[in-house]
């Protein structure tokens, strides 16, 4: 099975070349019109072409794609296009080194693999997003954050370097010193300057395997907000679930989870390893997350038993909702969007409260999930999301008015002088993102035009939202 | 699916040298598995090419060099094509079945005296469930495979005594890189789960291993299958 190693080789080069296969362009069922969805579930015509051998796959194509769990169409050909370059056969470590924590390693290293390995020896990635099924090039492309931003920023600020294919076909190395201006567009730039081949990174050591954690309840959005802030100073991880249903007195009352890893004395004597998961098997109907079973759900959140300080499994603290694989498929095949955006301080202590009323008077505006959390400063990455304040993550199922939900959401969020986040964006107007990017946008433009002066680097997002061209195979390089 | 084995054993604390056509891609790989393994213990590589008969001999000798004597021979590698790629090009046809037969049964004469003058050990090879029954979508590869098998067995039956163990895997379909473009169909398995049936098949010195499982099952009722029926369905 398989060539023992690399691709076999074709005199011709824009073939999909894959591992020990002739093919060319995708082999599928005949009939099914291929398509590729983000974690959304919404579905556009495309094919994800693997290789273990990135160089190989990535030459000619328009975007790299990881696991997939950008929400929205991120991760998506451009009209007209219909392969995108697939990296989660390439894997490899190509080095650790055990006394700075300096790794290297292939882009569709994923962090759920880097954790099965490396927690038990005391390491953990620096920063990591609330799912651990995303790879190293999709955790630099969305420039990711955790429950450690106030203290540990983006997962960008943690990178020394990238090996990357940049638009004209050249692989090279960029870090802050070399190219910088391709490196910190690179960062949260959503792969549109080039596909990311390895990524080097510093990881963290960890003390122990548990978490040391604490969860609190509390009753209005006024004083979670109050908490989440008067937490930072102390604890170096926080972030909480908000019930965004209930309105009036109750609106935004939750629970509050903070924590830090715990020492070797608080810690129990066990490893604490991986959990089996559950699945959900099957697409459910759309109407499983409806008014009632919504409501339900963040009642059930609000008065979920709230613990004192105690050792916490990593698992349940950092991933919560990966001990369920599949659990989009609980918005059925209409799918779902998330909307996060940032507010900034300057805002005031009241923007959340004004944000969530919007939300809770719009129609549509019924959130499964609404998690909260504090930013610190911006990176010196030209589009990386956050920047101090709080952040808001509101999970919305779609239905006709979801266009008009989120026109909405993002007015609420340009009155405030906030932005949104591209990993979970499917619906915003390009008016609106250059709203609220404005000179930050314009100089990752420019070096993305430096760089690619055709846009030959594209997604379905960056012709959404950016306005790029669309175009078929005579744009192919 | 090599990877995939190479990774459990090394996980394991096992001490690997890898074969293969690119010094580059050799390099890479044998980092990751120093890596994932944890410990200094070096991970050792020579260039091989199946491709290449004369490279057999003198990749086996650095192999055996390295550690002194070898437990285990893996062969992983292949060539795999569609039936319609080989019907439309009998250079590859025979580049396939040469590969994929004559050259395997060359390195593998090769290994089995290296083991049996160590005193024995184990000879890990892929071939595939295309080698059980002539069938119309895999008519050459599964014609390769099922000499390949066919050898295997033999080798089994006339060593076994002499302390050389021949186990012979046949995966289905497993979503590797080989398969990466291609649908996968029902009972399509995991490179990681077939790769722990496969190590455990080897520590066992089981003879013939179907991986995923279902398709020893799924083989048994194709290979009883009457004439007029394999005739008739386009599996």
């Amino acid at each position: 099975m398989g060539t023992a190693d690399s691709v076999l080789h074709t005199e011709r080069p824009n073939l999909a070349v894959v591992q020990g296969q002739l093919v060319e362009g995708p082999v599928l069922a005949a009939g099914a019109e291929p398509t590729l969805v983000g974690w959304g579930n919404l579905a556009r015509p495309g094919v994800e072409v693997l290789s273990e051998d990135l160089r190989a796959l990535t030459a000619g194509r328009v975007l790299s794609r990881g696991l997939g769990r950008a929400y929205g169409d991120s991760a998506q050909p451009p009209p007209g296009v219909l392969e995108v370059a697939g990296t989660v056969l390439a894997d490899r470590i190509l080095g650790f080194d055990p006394d700075t924590g300096l790794m290297r390693a292939e882009a569709g290293l994923s962090l759920h693999e880097i954790n099965r390995l490396f927690i038990p020896r005391g390491w953990f990635p620096p920063v990591t997003p609330g799912t651990q099924f995303v790879t190293l090039g999709g955790a630099v492309a969305a420039d990711v954050h955790g429950k450690n931003h106030h203290v540990a920023g983006c997962f960008g600020q943690h990178v020394t370097r990238l090996l990357m294919r940049v638009p004209d076909g050249r692989v090279l190395w960029c870090s802050k010193t070399e190219h910088p201006d391709l490196f910190l567009a690179t960062i949260g730039g959503m792969g549109l300057t080039g596909h990311v081949l390895e990524v080097e990174f510093r990881m963290d050591r960890i003390p122990s395997s548990w978490i040391w954690g604490e969860t609190l309840r509390v009753g209005d959005i006024g004083e979670y907000i109050g908490l989440l802030k008067q937490s930072a100073s102390e604890w170096p991880m926080t972030m909480g679930w908000i019930d965004c249903v209930s309105k009036g007195r109750r609106l935004g009352r939750g629970v509050l989870f903070r924590g830090r890893w715990a020492t070797p004395d608080e810690a129990p004597s066990k490893l604490a390893t991986p959990f089996s998961r559950l699945t959900v098997p099957i697409m459910l109907p759309s109407w499983t997350l409806n008014p009632v079973t919504v409501r339900a759900f963040n009642a059930g959140v609000y008065w979920k038993p709230t613990h004192r300080q105690k050792p916490v499994h990593w698992e349940s603290f950092f991933y919560p909702l990966d001990k369920v694989r599949h659990w989009n498929r609980a918005y059925g095949r209409k799918g779902f969007t998330q909307y996060q955006c940032v507010l900034p301080d300057e805002a005031g202590p009241e923007a959340a409260r004004r944000f969530l009323e919007v939300l809770t008077s719009t129609p549509g505006g019924t959130s499964f999930l609404c998690v909260i959390k504090d930013c610190g400063p911006q990176s010196d990455a030209m589009l990386s999301f956050p920047t101090r304040g709080i952040s808001i993550a509101l999970d919305i199922p779609v239905r006709t008015d979801t266009q008009a939900l989120v026109d909405r959401l993002n007015e609420a969020t340009l009155a405030e002088g906030g932005r949104i986040y591209l990993a979970k964006d499917s619906f915003t107007r390009p008016d609106h993102f250059r709203a609220m990017e404005g000179e930050r946008l314009d100089r990752f433009m420019e070096v993305r035009r430096r760089w690619d002066p055709d846009l030959r680097m594209r997604s379905a997002q960056s012709v959404r939202v950016l306005g790029d061209p669309a175009g078929g195979q005579d744009r192919d390089i | 699916m090599g990877r995939s084995l190479a990774r459990l054993m090394a996980a394991r604390g096992d001490r690997l040298v890898l074969l293969g056509r690119d010094a580059e891609q050799l390099e890479r790989s044998a980092a990751d598995l120093q890596a994932r393994s944890g410990t200094d213990a070096p991970v050792l590589t020579a260039i091989c090419d199946l491709a290449d008969p004369s490279s057999f001999a003198p990749a086996l000798s650095a192999a055996t060099e390295g550690f002194g004597k070898l437990d285990c021979v893996v062969v992983t590698a292949g060539l795999f094509a569609t039936q319609d790629q080989l019907e439309a090009d009998p250079e590859l046809a025979l580049r396939l079945a040469t590969i994929d037969f004559a050259n395997t049964v060359g390195f593998c004469e090769r290994a089995r005296a290296v083991l049996l003058g160590g005193g024995g050990g184990k000879l890990c090879v892929f071939s595939s469930v295309a080698g059980d029954r002539g069938r119309k979508p895999v008519v050459i590869y599964g014609a390769a495979k099922a000499g390949l098998s066919a050898y295997l067995e033999g080798l089994d039956h006339k060593f076994r005594a002499q302390g050389l163990q021949t186990i012979c895997v046949k995966p289905g379909f497993v979503k590797t890189g080989m398969t990466a473009n291609l649908q996968p169909p029902p009972f399509a398995g995991e490179p990681d789960a077939v790769a722990a049936r496969v190590l455990r098949a080897i520590d066992r010195g089981s003879p013939v291993v179907y991986a995923p499982w279902i398709w020893r099952w799924i083989m048994l009722v194709i290979r009883c299958l009457p004439r007029f029926v394999m005739r008739r369905i386009g599996f």
